[in-house]
């Protein structure tokens, strides 16, 4: 046991020794000032920026941001349909797929421009290889760096700045920190063993007995699997993901993957403390993430290592978990990745979330729930603050002082914002479509036809789990899942999945952005008031805590009524005795 | 500004990232795999002394009977089919899956511990009485539980030592004959550190294989 403490500690140490390299070096690609890749990057950005007519000098204001998200993404959204619709004559398609159904196309085009990576089909047989890397590939940039984008520009009207050029944002978060890292990172994942072909599956004999055959599914997969990492996306080329000997072959590859999901998040953080001139703030609220994600992945270790117990008795011994999990990974390796991922919005998984513990689906879940345990690309620090300006309304009005954050005034306007678009938006399309689900009838045996029905696969409280998990990693854009919930064709719940998960990742992705950019904006352009010492501190140990409590009491109060139902439930069952 | 001027905006940054990040950054890293790392990038294909193809070095394939060291229970038997009757078209494209199975399903106990039914098609015959029949008195974690990929190409050294004395007796050899192939057939942690060690089964067998041909 205590050698997977050690592994899971090493790997936290790393990210936080990463942090302030990186967060600087995205600080002084969004302020402008001078970087080591300049050389390089200066003239194909200027033949880009040529070429798609931006004018780089041009601030925008925050509805003119706005616009620009919505515009593009609709326009990358629409290119991506139009390839999946058309892969059945588009090149490189080896295993011959066709196009998918209807409402599968509706829905992976909506996951995949969220940045979340909901994936309700399997890789190898419904999508081809162009579909992949031209396609679902483009949105695992496009999709993380709009994130970024929405995330620095919120910082920067935070800060008093002009919100910035989404197009520069946009374009710079790509030539400057997605391309690079993803280039680095997919020469480590070839030598590591992951492929990167254009040739078909090999079909090959089997050793044991030479007339069955066994077919190896291959492809472009190296390029593709570190965008899917570090730009928080999850969506992976094969139907088991990270899970996958082909996407995740060793500890090695592990080990940059769950790195690699973190390491932009936590930086942001820090990036958000250079812009501001608050090291002290960032490095403070950085504690206060990370001190719940170990909390977080402590619970769900210890539960993992303790095992089943119904499944001890059978072996007459104490041992892990290892259902849907990888022996090269183990307790240790399955449990740290499976809490980062549902924590920084990636949703790939190296384990099956739905065969975890109880404890496990409760941590995951309520990771999705605060969705600030890291958060989302760009998004997740935004999201942060806007738990921060609450919490200085809070406490403002606690000891009757004026709020002000960063020397701005907190008032009506910003705490609508803050509390019912960015964070009370996510309740709402989680629950709602939750609790319709449950209405639902399950399929009868030998249904073939589509209908509304739930595809829910695990008996009793699990099976309120499976489908709250499944909104909740919508709305929080995540994209993992609870893997058993019937959602891909062609099966009959299949319908009622696409779209009902459909409105939940618009509602969890929109509305939030648009929401920030705005409180980005009203903040932008309030006069600054002079600090006197009557202020409020914000970048104290105090505040910090009472940030966290703001948190968790939110996030609390809202879902443990679900959590009780669902994850809790559970464990109380099997520490009865199954069956 | 104006509608028609925002929307051009929209379209040609589409289509100028996506040149660049859809189009250039793929082929450029499939070139540069297809020539530098050969062997990695198709998939770590292994070749028996013919030459023929026999599997890959990192995927996992099926081992139930005793004269080989058993694989981990799979989903879906390691993407394999019979050729013949693939139905399912598992050739065409290989698949991946998990179990699913909640801690709390009955299932997942009736699959491991087997279950009676007077209809032959729907009982179960367990992973544990298959194992402990086949003389693996203490079946591990890793043999009963199924693992996340479906492909897991690795046992625990653990699961291998529990079965060393049936491979041993059904190939006529000394167990000490075969511990050295398990221990060169492990892949240890990373670094010493990250991952847990576990042995390639596939390679392990081959190296059986090598040893002593299965008659």
């Amino acid at each position: 046991m205590f050698q997977g403490w050690i592994q899971i500690a090493l790997t936290l140490l790393i990210v936080v020794a990463i942090t302030p390299f990186l967060g600087g070096y995205m600080a002084r690609v969004y302020l402008g000032e001078r970087t080591l890749l300049d050389p390089v990057l200066n003239p194909v950005e200027r033949i880009l920026f040529k070429l798609s007519g931006v004018q780089t000098r041009e601030n925008m204001t925050g509805w003119q941001y706005i616009k620009a998200v919505l515009y593009s993404n609709l326009v990358m959204a629409l290119l991506l349909t139009f390839i999946l619709f058309s892969q059945g004559w588009l090149p490189f398609n080896p295993t011959a797929l066709s196009e998918p159904t209807w409402d599968t196309v509706l829905h992976t085009v909506i996951s995949f421009i969220t940045n979340t990576d909901q994936q309700h089909y399997s890789g190898e047989t419904t999508y081809g290889y162009f579909a992949q890397f031209a396609g679902l590939g483009y949105m695992l940039f496009v999709s993380a760096a709009t994130g970024l984008a929405v995330g620095i520009a919120f910082i920067r009207g935070l800060t008093g700045r002009p919100l910035g050029n989404f197009y520069v944002d946009l374009t710079q978060s790509i030539t400057r920190i997605l391309l690079p890292i993803g280039i680095i990172g997919t020469i480590l994942f070839i030598a590591g063993g992951v492929p990167e072909t254009l040739t078909g599956p090999a079909i090959v004999p089997t050793l044991e007995n030479p007339a069955i055959s066994q077919a190896i599914a291959r492809g472009p997969v190296a390029h593709f699997e570190i965008l899917k990492q570090i730009g928080e996306n999850g969506g992976g080329f094969f139907a088991v993901n990270s899970a996958h000997p082909f996407e995740n072959p060793s500890p090695f590859t592990n080990l940059i993957q769950t790195v690699g999901m973190v390491m932009i998040p936590s930086s942001f953080i820090y990036t958000y403390g250079v812009i501001a001139n608050n090291r002290k703030q960032a490095w403070l609220v950085y504690g206060m993430v990370l001190t719940i994600s170990i909390v977080f992945i402590i619970f769900n270790g210890i539960s993992e290592y303790n095992g089943n117990p119904a499944v001890n008795a059978l072996l007459g011994g104490q041992v892990p978990n290892l259902e849907g999990k990888e022996v090269r990974f183990g307790w240790a390796q399955s449990a740290l990745f499976s809490v980062i991922t549902t924590g920084t919005m990636t949703g790939a998984v190296n384990s099956f979330h739905d065969s975890f513990m109880p404890t496990g689906g409760f941590v995951m879940m309520s990771n999705m729930f605060l969705q600030i345990i890291w958060g989302g690309q760009g998004t997740g620090t935004a999201y942060l603050f806007a738990y921060l300006i609450l919490a200085v309304f809070v406490t403002g009005l606690m000891v009757g002082r004026t709020p002000e954050f960063l020397g701005r005034k907190i008032e009506k306007r910003e705490v609508v914002l803050a509390g019912f678009l960015i964070l009370l938006v996510h309740p709402i399309a989680i629950l709602i479509p939750g609790a319709i689900a449950m209405s639902l009838p399950s399929a009868p045996d030998g249904v073939t036809a589509q209908g509304f029905y739930n595809g829910i696969t695990n008996p009793s409280f699990h099976g309120l789990t499976q489908v709250l998990y499944e909104y909740a990693s919508a709305a929080a854009n995540n994209g993992s899942g609870f893997g058993g919930l019937l959602t891909s064709q062609p099966a009959p719940s299949a319908l009622w999945w696409n779209l009902s998960a459909s409105f939940s990742l618009l509602a969890g992705r929109y509305v939030p952005i648009v929401a920030l950019l705005l409180l980005a904006d009203s903040m932008s352009r309030k006069q600054p008031v002079p600090m006197t010492s009557g202020t409020l501190r914000t970048d104290t140990g105090l505040f910090t805590g009472i940030t966290a409590g703001v948190i968790l009491i939110m996030g609390a109060l809202t879902f443990f009524p679900v959590l009780a139902l669902g994850p809790i439930a559970e464990a109380f069952q099997i520490a009865k005795g199954i069956g | 500004m104006s509608f028609t001027r925002e929307a051009s905006r929209a379209v040609r940054s589409t289509l100028v990232l996506w040149v660049l990040t859809a189009i250039i950054y793929p082929l450029a890293m499939i070139a540069f795999g297809q020539i530098v790392f050969p062997f990695q990038a198709n998939g770590s294909i292994i070749k028996n002394a013919q030459g023929q193809d026999v599997g890959s070095a990192l995927i996992g394939q099926p081992f139930t009977s005793d004269r080989y060291f058993n694989s981990r229970p799979s989903t879906t038997s390691y993407s394999t089919a019979d050729p013949k009757k693939d139905d399912a078209g598992v050739l065409k494209t290989g698949v991946s899956g998990a179990s699913n199975l909640a801690p709390s399903n009955p299932a997942l106990l009736d699959r491991m511990k087997g279950k009676s039914d007077p209809d032959p098609t729907k009982a179960i015959e367990g992973d544990i009485p298959r194992l402990q029949k086949a003389g693996v008195k203490q079946p591990t974690a890793d043999l009963v539980y199924t693992s996340g990929s479906s492909l897991d190409p690795h046992i625990t050294p653990e699961g291998a030592a529990a079965q060393l004395d049936r491979v041993a007796k059904a190939r006529g050899l000394q167990p000490n004959q075969l511990e050295p192939l398990i221990s060169q057939n492990t892949d240890g942690r990373f670094l010493g550190i990250f991952g847990e060690p576990g042995v390639n089964v596939l390679k392990l067998n081959l190296a059986l294989d090598a040893l002593k041909p299965a008659s």
